[in-house]
Formats: C-alpha cells, sequence, structure tokens
C-alpha cells in the first residue's frame, strides 16, 4: 500500500526547476483558444444544467501548474474545459503559469498589492502559499450559492485550518511527498529514511526545495509530528540534520521537480520526491523507478483553486470552479492527472469515466494511507520567515 | 598653427555656444542612464535598508544600514566563492581562448570568417541549455564520466557533477566568447610589419611573441578579462545547474532571497554590495593594466 505510482506534476520547484523544465514546459504549454466562434453556439448546444452560471459571462482566465488538467492529444484542447465552453457560454483561457508558488507569487503580488488585475482570474496555489494569500487579503470571498458544489468537496478538506469552511480557496488535487529510488540502483527499494541515506547512496541523494516536503519528511522521522505545534529546536534539529548530509557529501543537489531528470540520467538514485513525478518518469521510461511513503511518515498537502482580489470577472470564475466539483467532472479530470482526488462522489463516476481508477488508491486514498500522511502546520508570517531563511541556510543559499 | 590660433581668439564666443552642443548629444544617454540605472540603484540602495513589516513580502523604511553588514556577513563564503571561482574561470578562459584567438587571427587563413562564426554560433542557442548540456557531458552517463572510468582514472563513486569543477567549466565555457572576441581582435590588428621587423632584429618566434605580440594584444586581455570576469562573479545559472549546495555563489544567495524567502532588503543589500565589489576589483585592475588603448 505504501508503494505508489501515480503521477503528481510537482507542487513547487524552484527558480532552476523552472528553467530546466522550460523545454518540457513548452510542450505542453498552449494557451487555450476558446471561441472560434464558439461562445454563441455552444451555449445553444450545451443549455442543460447551467442553471448555476447563466448571470455569468464573459471570459476567464486561468494559472495552473503544467500538466495538471486533462488533454487530448489529437484535438489539443482540454476536453473538460472545452465542456465547460460549451455548457456556459463563457469563454475560458488556461495557461500553465505557474512553475513555483514563490515565484509566481512574488511576480504578481505587487500588482495584488496596487489593486491591478494579474491577467487571471483563477489562481492554483499549493495549501501553504494560498494560506499567505488569504491572510494577505489577496483574494475574494466565493459566493457560496454561485458555488453550489462545494458540498461535493470531501469533509477532510472542507476545514482546513488556513480557510475555515473553505471560503477563498477549493483543493483543486492532493499531493504527497515520499521517497523514490532508481529500482536498477537500488533493487531492494528504500523504506526509511535510513536507507534513504544509507552510506551506498552517498553522493547520489538529491532532497526538494520545498522545506515543508524535506524538513517535513526528517522531522518525521525524528518522531515530531509536524501536523502539530513543534518547537524550534526541533525544527532546527532537522535543519541540522539537513546540512550535516549536505556537508558530508551525501546529499548532491536540492532541487525542485528536475530531479526527475537526474533520476533518468543516473546521477541521482535515491530522492525526496513527488509520487506523482514518479508516475510520470514510470510511464515515459518503462518502469524503472519505485515510490514510497517512509514507515515514519509522508507529507501530504493541496493545490487550491482561488480567485485574486484583482479578477475582474468573479462571475465566471466562480462558474469555473463549481464545474470542476461535479463529480463526473472531476473523475475526468483525475482520470487523466491522476492525483488524490478532493472530490466525493468522484470514486462513483470514476466507474462511467474508467473502471480501472476505480480502486486506485492513489487517486482515492485508503484509510491506511491516510494515517501516514501529515500536513505541515501552518506557520505565521514571522515563523515562515525565520524558518525559510533557516532552510535556505542550510542548502547553501546565504 | 598660427591659423589655429588666431582661429581659436577670433570665435571664443562661438565655441561656447558650441559647447553646449556635446551636452546636448548626451541628453538621451544621460537621461536613459538616469531612468534606468540611476533611479533603479537608489531605490536598490533604499529597499536595503527596509525592516520586515506585517506580512510576508511587504517592508517598512527603517534605515537600518547595519543590513549591509548583515547581507554581507551572512553570505561571506559565497561572495568569496563568487571572486574565486570567477577568477579561475577567467584564467581558464584566457588559457583557451588567447591560442583560439591567435590562431583565428594569423594562422586561419581563408577560414578565418567561420572560424568566427563558430565562436559565435553557441550564443543562437539559449544559455541555459547549454549549461544543462554540460550537466549531460558530465552526467554519470555522459562521455567523460564513461571515458574516464573506463580508464580506471576515476572511481565509480565519484561524480563530476554537482561538483566545484563543474562549476567553474561552466563558467568558463559559458564566457568564453567573451574573452576570444575582444582577444582576436586586439591580435588581428597587430601590423604583421613589426613582427617581421622583431625577426630582423634577430628575435626568435618565441621572444617575438613574449615581445612584441603578448604586449600588443594586452588591450584584448585586459577587455576580454573584464567582459568574463564580472559576468561570471555574478552568475548563479552555473552553480545551480551543475554545482551542489555547497558550491553556491552570490548570485544563488541574492535569487533565494528575493523569490524564495522574499527577503527584498537582504537581496538588495547583496546585490548592491556585490556591485560595489565588483567596481572596486574592476577599478584596481584597470589602474594597474592601464586602458589608454581599450577601446
Amino acid at each position: 500500500m505504501s508503494k505508489m505510482n501515480r503521477e503528481i506534476p510537482a507542487g513547487e520547484n524552484d527558480l532552476l526547476g523552472q528553467l530546466e523544465n522550460a523545454s518540457k514546459a513548452f510542450l505542453s504549454r498552449r494557451a487555450l483558444l476558446a471561441g472560434a466562434g464558439g461562445a454563441a453556439a455552444a451555449s445553444m448546444i450545451g443549455l442543460e444544467g447551467s442553471q448555476t452560471a447563466q448571470a455569468a459571462g464573459g471570459t476567464v482566465r486561468w494559472a495552473n501548474w503544467g500538466l495538471y488538467l486533462d488533454f487530448d492529444n489529437k484535438t489539443k484542447k482540454y476536453p473538460t474545459l472545452e465542456a465547460f465552453i460549451k455548457k456556459t457560454g463563457i469563454k475560458a483561457t488556461y495557461q500553465e503559469a505557474i512553475d513555483d508558488n514563490d515565484t509566481f507569487t512574488a511576480k504578481v503580488s505587487p500588482q495584488l498589492r496596487i489593486k491591478k488585475d494579474i491577467g487571471y482570474d483563477v489562481v492554483t496555489m499549493t495549501e501553504w502559499k494560498a494560506a499567505q494569500w488569504v491572510a494577505s487579503g489577496f483574494v475574494q470571498k466565493f459566493d457560496d450559492a454561485a458555488v453550489p458544489n462545494k458540498k461535493n468537496v470531501q469533509a477532510s478538506l472542507l476545514n482546513r485550518p488556513f480557510d475555515k469552511g473553505r471560503h477563498y480557496s477549493l483543493p483543486w488535487a492532493g499531493i504527497i511527498a515520499g521517497i523514490a529510488w532508481s529500482k536498477k540502483a537500488l533493487p531492494k527499494g528504500l523504506k526509511t529514511l535510513d536507507d534513504l541515506f544509507a552510506p551506498a547512496n552517498k553522493g547520489r541523494i538529491e532532497v526538494l526545495s520545498e522545506m515543508r516536503d524535506t524538513i517535513g519528511l526528517i522531522m518525521l522521522w525524528q518522531g515530531v509530528d509536524i501536523s502539530k505545534p513543534f518547537t524550534e529546536t526541533q525544527f532546527q534539529k532537522a535543519v541540522d540534520f539537513l546540512q550535516k548530509k549536505i556537508k558530508d557529501g551525501y546529499i548532491r543537489q536540492v532541487k525542485g521537480q528536475s530531479y526527475a531528470e537526474d533520476l533518468i540520467s543516473g546521477d541521482a538514485i535515491a530522492v525526496i520526491g513527488w509520487s506523482g513525478d514518479i508516475n510520470q518518469l514510470n510511464l515515459q521510461n518503462g518502469n524503472r523507478f519505485g515510490f514510497a511513503v517512509p514507515e515514519s511518515g509522508g507529507t501530504f498537502s493541496t493545490d487550491n483553486l482561488m480567485i485574486p482580489s484583482t479578477s475582474p470577472n468573479k462571475a465566471a470564475a466562480e462558474a469555473l470552479i463549481n464545474y470542476y466539483y461535479d463529480p463526473l467532472v472531476a473523475a475526468k479530470v483525475a482520470n487523466y492527472i491522476t492525483y488524490i482526488c478532493p472530490v466525493a462522489g468522484a470514486q462513483e463516476a470514476m466507474a462511467k469515466v474508467n473502471p480501472k481508477q476505480v480502486n486506485n488508491p492513489l487517486i482515492f486514498p485508503t484509510d491506511a494511507m491516510w494515517k501516514n500522511l501529515k500536513v505541515f502546520r501552518e506557520l505565521n508570517p514571522a515563523d515562515t520567515a525565520k524558518y525559510a531563511k533557516s532552510f535556505q541556510k542550510a542548502i547553501g543559499n546565504g | 598653427m598660427a591659423a589655429v590660433v588666431r582661429a581659436s581668439g577670433t570665435a571664443t564666443s562661438e565655441l561656447k555656444k558650441k559647447s553646449l552642443v556635446p551636452y546636448l548629444l548626451l541628453a538621451p544617454g544621460l537621461l536613459w542612464l538616469a531612468l534606468f540605472f540611476v533611479a533603479p540603484i537608489i531605490t536598490l540602495v533604499g529597499t536595503a535598508t527596509k525592516t520586515p513589516g506585517a506580512g510576508i513580502g511587504e517592508f517598512i523604511q527603517t534605515y537600518r544600514w547595519a543590513n549591509y553588514w548583515d547581507a554581507l556577513t551572512g553570505a561571506s563564503a559565497q561572495f568569496g566563492r563568487s571572486f574565486l571561482y570567477a577568477f579561475i574561470a577567467t584564467l581558464l578562459a584566457l588559457a583557451i581562448a588567447y591560442p583560439l584567438a591567435y590562431g583565428i587571427a594569423f594562422k586561419s587563413g581563408k577560414y578565418k570568417n567561420i572560424l568566427l562564426v563558430l565562436v559565435v554560433a553557441p550564443f543562437f542557442c539559449s544559455f541555459i541549455l547549454r549549461t544543462i548540456a554540460w550537466k549531460q557531458i558530465l552526467g554519470q552517463n555522459g562521455p567523460v564520466y564513461r571515458t574516464l572510468l573506463d580508464l580506471h582514472l576515476i572511481s565509480s563513486t565519484t561524480h563530476l557533477t554537482a561538483s566545484v569543477p563543474a562549476v567553474i567549466i561552466g563558467l568558463a565555457y559559458n564566457f568564453l566568447p567573451f574573452m576570444t572576441l575582444p582577444l582576436y581582435g586586439s591580435l588581428e590588428r597587430i601590423d604583421p610589419r613589426v613582427l617581421e621587423a622583431s625577426g630582423d632584429l634577430y628575435a626568435n618566434a618565441f621572444t617575438t611573441f613574449r615581445k612584441v605580440t603578448v604586449p600588443l594584444s594586452m588591450p584584448g586581455v585586459v577587455a576580454g578579462t573584464l567582459l568574463t570576469f564580472i559576468p561570471a562573479a555574478g552568475d548563479y545559472v552555473n552553480a545551480e545547474i551543475l554545482g551542489n549546495p555547497s558550491t553556491k555563489m552570490i548570485g544563488n544567495v541574492i535569487n533565494a532571497q528575493f523569490l524564495n524567502t522574499q527577503d527584498y532588503p537582504t537581496a538588495a543589500a547583496l546585490s548592491f554590495i556585490l556591485m560595489i565589489a565588483i567596481s572596486i576589483m574592476v577599478m584596481i585592475y584597470v589602474r594597474k593594466a592601464g586602458t589608454e588603448e581599450l577601446v
């Protein structure tokens, strides 16, 4: 059960990852050209069940991560988004504009502060960063009447501390960080962080530049529950461990999604990574890699849809968000991205979409799996700055 | 001579009027500099003295000049590394580029233009991609590693990427054209008759090279080393792609402070210190080397 093969495009990555993935992203980057005389004709075809979107119109612009929405290679379109356009008559543009929570936010936050349109009506941010957006007032409150499908969100994901009752954000997908390895170099696989940092792997280990995942896994391994308040000493102990492993030459690099390329090239054989990346690699590279949530526990987080405070078309954004919490639509998306699906009823709907995925624990985790996953607790701004600095120092950035 | 004196005597008022012309001609450039250099620098200096405000990425101006000192001491290792790596990379680039430029200038015959195009050709491809290519070349499954391994020159536990040499090689490679072109420019301009004269005076080839060619190519050496050292010291791409956490340079710190921790004051302070440090080094260097013939 701890072995997982599913596709999660990375939650975060650093600037380098962004750069290195530029070529990859280029292949998959395509701005959806909605329209083509579509809007008017489309609304004629897809009138059924669009009562919530009747008031909405115009265009909705969505910024999301790479490979994070069902895509048809033949038509070069996003089927579920096309269906939305047809159904509602709202034009929708989709951009794989987000490579990293920090860099995307750093880029748009000056505009958000002076209340200038950032060019997107829906953005997708990982939970801890979404919390900062909500706290900074960068988002608009949902009109619950316009998002009736909110009732379909998994109960466990509805009351996150950063947005109790989910008035500003809704989970797009769940992400797991764990340990992964090259099966050729390590046929026995990895079960714990002791296995990961074994002397045999020295110089061939890479960990994520995402603090909450790398430090989170280490803290869990050191016996600290990261979902509950912990002390600075406990945090620092994990950072010190990381720093020592870097100094001693165990960890060759600390990076974002680009660790995947080093796994392929063989430069890295054991990593802290995202299960989805590994699944994607396996699909493309003949099942060469393994993934496990360490016995001491893995980290879980979500990416969240939000409406920026600067969006001029909140109604259209709400219509789009609402649409994706229809269980059948959610099942179609999950079937493609194979993430943890946040929508109740999607598992039943999956029977119609792809029966093989109905019991995929990586889309619909079992209770046993949930038990071994922890969410890194929310940090206040002062702690965020302090811990981020400490982490950056450990990985050589100051 | 007399004519000149006379002319200057009668046309003083005209000259005064004319003396405005150079300033008018300079105006667009000065305006440009004021707008896109001076103003940002002032903003940068100001940002560096701010202290954290309420939210993340929000800062208030408190004129805390100690930020500069904190930034410098906090990243002293990376500063030292940047200058060391840039220095070695510059020497390496010089060692590679000098024979290359010499060959193109004196020995290439009709292939001169093709060779020059080849020097510049890598620029047609993205800087990032070229650096990533080095990762492949030096990587665990790359040709260099495999060859060295087969020759038993390295053990299977060593790795060539994520190392100091890889970063320096990357820097030297990426800035090689900046070294080669000025060198070529200087060498190409050397009058062959001067070299002949050296031979006529019984200097052998080596002495001619040492006493005539090298001194005459000094402007190219100075320009090339400056054009290599300055960007190399501020570079962060090579350290990021080819290095490991212990090879981070100052550019990486600035990048992380700006984008990851959103500590704009520290990032601004580091940028400013880097600029000043490079300016001082360049000033000393140029004083020593002389710039009279630098074009």
